[in-house]
């Protein structure tokens, strides 16, 4: 999860160059390419330098483990910077400013779309559920947002677009978006509100902040390197975690096995990868490297983008978080639509794709 | 002076905390710091996003943790 490089704070606009540090962008670009089109030949020298027999389990995990670190580091900084810079033009006072006038239904859409583009950070989902409740958001809308902006973040996405691929990147995006509407609608039609704790309803919330002051050029780029730090710092562990199981299934675990427990044809495995992800709690960093191993193994797509959801997605430390806020009953109810729109999903990508 | 640190208790608001108290001490400020951890006390103060920090009362910093350079502006503005 991410904190938010947005911020109410003055920008220090005196003495900085602005030339200087879109130059400085530029250069770090021209370098990002440079150094991403050298990581196979690189690992493959690394590995030869091992003293590792060539052809092997070992050889295999090893150089999987080589290739793939440094280009998820590599592809996780620029996606994260790109994002920090999307970022900043949006802010959760806007949002909820932008929702607050909205009917179900265009409001689930709208809500889901800006749940990928606004700062979030599951520590501020509270005070984000109870803000967006008292400026008015139907209860639906709120979850549209709550569902969509931890799962469809930059780091899945763009981990996604580079290690497996666009179409499977566009799939996670549209269907996420969709179980984000879908289970809004569902649960704003089922009227709720008294499944709100009762000092929610309770609490006075002061008038939203006023928008900062206005950011410049230098400000944005700032605060993309803010989020490159803040957010690398966060999860390079589970990351390497992620890529060390990948390259141990990469390397040790027999495509039989996988092709026949993860395939399309056994009517069990999706419901059953949902049941060990929802428990199961690692930011997509971790899970992404894992799922490319999966996939190339034979395992089949919905499957693992049902995994990858259920992981990401619904996990016990959210739970715990909103406990706070919702019943017991809403709270089951809550994760109960969303386990069950992440069901659906596996199952018709599995029907669809071969 | 007084300074809030609005946070329920992530991370983030203890490096805020630590951070916020480093700066006061460099200025040698006289204030006084409280932690607000309260959920309705914090929205009580229109912030939605933690950590943020509030000095005499009003909100100056939100959902970030500025560096030390910066909060120490921030300090001295008041």
């Amino acid at each position: 999860m991410k904190c938010c490089a947005e911020c109410g704070c003055k920008p220090k606009a005196a003495s900085r160059n602005t030339t200087l540090w879109i130059g400085g962008t530029i250069f770090g670009l021209i370098v990002w390419t440079a150094v991403y089109s050298q990581l196979l030949p690189f690992a493959e020298w690394a590995v030869s330098v091992l003293p590792i027999p060539v052809s092997g389990k070992l050889h295999e995990a090893v150089l999987f483990f080589l290739y793939d670190t440094p280009k998820v580091f590599l592809l996780l900084t620029l996606v994260v910077f790109l994002m920090g810079i999307v970022r900043s033009f949006f802010s959760p006072e806007r949002t909820r400013a932008l929702l607050a006038g909205n009917r179900e239904g265009l409001g689930n859409v709208a809500a889901a779309l800006l749940g990928v583009v606004t700062p979030f950070c599951s520590c501020s989902a509270v005070p984000l559920f109870i803000g967006f409740l008292s400026a008015g958001v139907p209860l639906g809308i709120t979850f549209s947002f709550l569902i969509s902006a931890p799962m469809i973040n930059e780091v899945a996405l763009g981990l996604l677009f580079g290690l497996v691929g666009w179409k499977v990147a566009l799939a996670y995006l549209v269907l996420g978006l969709g179980i984000a509407i879908a289970s809004g609608l569902v649960l704003g039609r089922m009227h709720l509100e008294n499944g709100l704790e009762d000092w929610v309803r309770k609490t006075q919330v002061a008038p939203p902040l006023q928008d900062g002051a206005k950011m410049t050029a230098i400000d944005r780029i700032e605060a993309g390197v803010d989020a490159v730090q803040d957010i690398i710092g966060k999860v390079w562990p589970w990351m390497i975690a992620g890529i060390g199981i990948g390259a141990f299934i990469h390397g040790y675990v027999p495509s039989e096995l996988l092709g026949s427990l993860m395939s399309k044809d056994t009517w069990w495995s999706v419901p059953a990868v949902v049941a060990l992800g929802v428990p199961m709690y690692s930011n997509a960093a971790g899970i992404i490297p894992v799922a490319e191993a999966l996939l190339e193994k034979g395992a089949a797509l919905g499957t693992v983008l049902a995994f990858m959801m259920a992981v990401i997605a619904l996990s016990l430390p959210e739970m715990i978080i909103l406990r706070k806020v919702l019943k017991p009953q809403l709270l089951a109810v809550f994760f109960g639509i969303v386990a069950v729109g992440i069901l659906i999903v596996g199952y018709l990508f599995n029907a669809l794709f071969t | 002076m007084k300074i809030q640190i609005l946070g329920t208790g992530c991370s983030k608001c203890k490096t805020l905390g630590e951070r916020t108290i480093a700066a006061a001490e460099e200025l040698n400020l006289s204030c006084e710091i409280e932690k607000v951890t309260d959920i309705a006390k914090i929205m009580s103060f229109g912030v939605m996003a933690t950590p943020a920090l509030v000095v005499d009362g009003k909100v100056k910093c939100v959902g970030k943790v500025p560096a030390l350079n910066e909060l120490k502006d921030i300090l001295t503005e008041v």
